[in-house]
């Protein structure tokens, strides 16, 4: 397999309108992404980097898709703001074109939305060859058919992210995290449910099964710790408040996958939080490393190479990122979505210059 | 395409005759919708209790090669819902149904004809609501929310429809149905669901949508401050925004629009005011009180006067409706107006308000304006009498002359009425020949006839007259109102 790597948008559309097939990536943080079947030529979007403008009053800023996420935090640092979806992989060096490739939020999507709800604008060159464009580069825009959102998650399927404009917010002063110790998982899913009801605006609250919560909050100095304080009354079970910095350590290594062992696949699962014990149930490897991230939507979970899938049907067939390859469900559930997808994918890529849609279902 | 009686014939075989309009009285009602100016009738309107219906009649319209366009509440200020002339009208009013509120995973699960507020009368009984909040909130329906991905006040914070609605089961243009997204707040796959979102109608209709829902807020700080100058509110905006402060809604009125509130409702704006700006901060208490002491002294910094903090509910409740009645009011100053929805970066609204001013000076046109300042979204409201030679042709060049200064200072043509049959021809002016050719080819793969809502959004044949005469009726009665 050879590798193409444009450093120019026009390089990208002679690559898509020359033969064969191609797959964009950007630093393959997420190597399961790009590990196809077929034979494709890599188009290496690392030699699109840089950021075309930010514009700190107005909360946004466009980049190339090569950009490292970790320009984009630090830039945004230095002005007070922040991407609030808390993407991972940032430190192992994820492009800002892969994480919306790979439509990939962290635990902090729990407040203001995912990757989905912050991009709000997009170019790409889609599978003719052209260059288009959708959205804007304003935070709140209605015309014309939202290309931001369909790119996220398209995995180089539907063309090569080129460049991304985001909405930004402004950076908390504070955060804090309260460690929920509860009785069971029955127990752990009441409390959640509690707290998510309650208006506390929280940052994060991840379940790490049998029974334990971590959640976040962020907001102004002056209040952040009676804040914490509150949602530990709330929880009513024991609790633990790390330090600040073993809290940051603690969600560095979130982010940076550090939980995954050797010779296990990661693989993503969009979950509702009534399904969570009925997949607790059914895991035939009840001993793998997991984690239900934001109430209960996100199941991040660690499935060793040599097992079996395990095929928990409610959940569809998830999207491995770090692994081998997907596990393989011999007979995936349907899509119902597939009419639309395969639509969409004509569309965009007639002559099937990306590789198909990988299946997809989600609850 | 069959002559209009074969078709009603195939009709009837799905409605019974009272749900199935044909004469032009009883048509009449679906003419139009919250733009006025224009009025279509369409062969037929129909009316379905059930999704069956609904997916009988897209099936035997792409059959047949009859338009259709699905309407709500009619409450669209782009001509979203315009009848076609040769095609029939979906009314989807009956379908009006919270199906599933599931308070635990805080989703309700809806049918098109919902009322928006309905969501949050059904929701705010376990303490939830839901988010988006157009003006016309009281009467427009969700599959009319999700077909234009409606906005509201509260954008800067929450966003707009699309960043709420989790899932749709819809019936494509050509009578496929599919289920995109579902109840969780992930996917695994391209966003489908966001692509549907604002797809005007287009790529078909709505069936039952998801929508997500969030904890009514434990507190609000609602600030109102007046201003001698209208570029002074402007600055107070971009502080606010520049102090690390992510208010749910910030909002300025100019002194004719505030003329006109004062004058059709009980008001409490500062005396004198050029310009008034209201803030809100929301959340936990804890949380709100902290930022509520930033945000005040930010505002007495800003050379603010009359500054005015609501108190109880009551009060804030008065804010707003002084806000929101602005709209209405206007009609009070002057027999018609256009009303104009535009985005500019909002470091550049000071500008653009100057130079909407110098515009509307050269025009000989009165000109309020009442904005989402935290998002740059304005609603210029043009006066006029068209029953002055030349007024209506000069407030159609000042509308469309904002829309192409919003296009200049990197903005867009609508932040939250959508393009539909006013704004379609700008479109071309915002996006190249190859983006609306990549809109057109993902159109063509849902609606091979182009049946559903054709017409709109794309620009083609000549755009009929744009007129806004008075007030829709669902104005006048304070129901409604255009932003």
């Amino acid at each position: 397999m050879t590798s193409l790597r444009p450093t120019s948008i026009d390089e990208v559309q002679a690559a898509v309108q020359m033969a064969g097939r191609l797959l964009p990536h950007g630093a393959r943080t997420k190597p399961a992404l790009t590990a196809v079947a077929d034979e494709v030529q890599w188009l290496d979007m690392r030699g699109l980097t840089g950021v075309v403008e930010y514009a700190p009053e107005e909360f946004t800023f466009t980049a190339l898709a090569g950009t490292p996420l970790r320009d984009i935090d630090a830039m945004l640092a230095q002005r007070g703001q922040y991407l609030p979806f808390d993407p991972p992989l940032v430190r192992e060096g994820a492009t800002l074109g892969g994480t919306v490739a790979a439509g990939l939020s962290g635990s902090g999507q729990k407040r203001f939305g995912g990757v989905r709800d912050f991009a709000i604008g997009v170019r790409l060159v889609d599978g003719t060859g052209q260059l288009i464009r959708g959205g804007g580069k304003v935070v709140k825009n209605a015309a014309g058919f939202d290309l931001p959102k369909l790119m996220v998650g398209s995995q180089g399927r539907l063309g090569a992210i080129v460049e991304l404009t985001f909405k930004v917010f402004p950076l908390p002063e504070a955060w804090r995290t309260v460690r929920i110790n509860c009785r069971n998982l029955h127990d752990a899913l009441a409390v959640m449910a509690a707290l998510n009801r309650q208006p506390l605006e929280l940052d994060a609250l991840d379940l790490h099964p049998p029974a334990t919560l971590v959640a976040r909050v962020a907001g102004n100095a002056a209040s952040i710790d009676a804040h914490a304080r509150r949602v530990a009354a709330i929880a009513d079970r024991p609790c633990e408040m790390p330090s600040v910095d073993d809290a940051d350590g603690w969600w560095q290594a979130q982010r940076s996958l550090k939980w995954l062992p050797p010779s296990h696949r990661l693989i993503k699962l969009a979950t509702t939080p009534r399904q969570v014990p009925v997949i607790e149930a059914s895991l035939s490897s009840p001993d793998s490393p997991r984690c239900y991230a934001v109430a209960g939507n996100v199941l991040w979970l660690a499935w060793p190479e040599t097992e079996p899938w395990p095929g928990v049907r409610e959940v569809g067939v998830g999207l491995t990122l770090l692994g081998s390859s997907h596990p393989g469900d011999a007979a995936p559930p349907p899509d119902p979505a597939a009419v639309f997808a395969q639509r969409i994918k004509h569309a965009l890529d007639p002559q099937q210059r990306f590789p198909d849609l990988r299946p997809t279902h989600a609850p | 395409m069959p002559d209009t009686a074969t078709f009603i014939r195939h009709l009837r075989e799905i409605y019974p005759d009272e749900r199935l309009l044909v004469d032009a009285a009883a048509t009449a009602a679906y003419e139009s919708d919250a733009l006025t100016a224009f009025a279509v009738a369409p062969r037929a309107v129909v009316v379905p209790e059930s999704a069956d219906e609904v997916v009988a009649t897209v099936r035997l319209c792409h059959e047949h090669e009859v338009p259709f366009v699905a309407r709500g509440s009619g409450t669209s200020l782009s001509g979203g819902s315009l009848p076609i002339a040769e095609g029939i009208v979906i009314a989807l009013n009956r379908l009006n149904r919270v199906l599933r509120l599931d308070t635990d995973q805080a989703i309700a699960v809806v049918v098109p004809g919902t009322i928006n507020l309905g969501v949050t009368r059904q929701a705010s009984a376990h303490g939830l609501y839901y988010a988006p909040d157009p003006s016309s909130q009281q009467v427009c329906t969700i599959g009319g929310n999700v077909a234009f991905n409606s906005g509201g006040a509260h954008c800067l914070r929450y966003g707009m429809t699309a960043n709420h609605v989790l899932g749709i089961k819809a019936v494509l243009a050509d009578g496929q149905l599919v289920q995109l997204g579902g109840e969780s707040l992930e996917r695994t796959g391209p966003d489908w669901t966001g692509l549907f979102v604002g797809c005007e109608g287009l790529f078909g209709i709505a069936l039952e949508i998801t929508l997500r829902l969030l904890p009514v807020a434990e507190t609000f700080h609602t600030v109102m401050a007046g201003y001698d100058d209208l570029e002074k509110a402007g600055d107070a905006v971009a502080r606010v925004l520049g102090s690390g402060l992510l208010p749910g809604a910030i909002e300025i009125m100019d002194a004719l629009a505030l003329e006109a509130a004062t004058a059709a409702v009980a008001t409490n704006f500062p005396n004198g005011a050029a310009a008034v700006m209201i803030v809100e901060l929301e959340g936990p208490r804890d949380l709100v009180e902290a930022d509520s002491a930033k945000l005040d002294a930010l505002i007495q910094a800003s050379g603010a006067f009359g500054v005015t903090v609501a108190t109880t509910p009551q009060e804030r409740a008065a804010m707003w409706k002084g806000r929101k009645s602005a709209f209405s009011a206007v009609g009070r100053l002057s027999p018609d107006f256009i009303v104009q929805d535009g985005v500019v970066p909002r470091s550049r609204l000071g500008y653009a308000l100057r130079r909407i001013g110098e515009m509307a000076s050269e025009a000989h046109l009165r000109v309020a304006n009442v904005f989402h300042a935290g998002d740059g979204n304005l609603h210029p409201l043009i006066l006029y009498n068209g029953r002055v030679a030349g007024e209506l042709q000069r407030a159609e060049r000042l509308a469309g002359g904002i829309l192409e200064l919003c296009i200049e200072l990197g903005g867009s043509i609508t932040g939250e009425h959508g393009v539909g049959m006013e704004k379609r021809e700008f479109l071309g002016q915002m996006f190249s020949p190859a983006d609306i050719d990549a809109f057109q080819r993902i159109r063509a793969a849902l609606d091979p006839h182009r049946v559903a809502n054709r017409g709109k959004m794309f620009p083609g044949r000549e755009a009929p007259a744009l007129a806004q005469r008075g007030l829709h009726p669902l104005e006048a009665q304070g129901l409604i109102s255009r932003e």
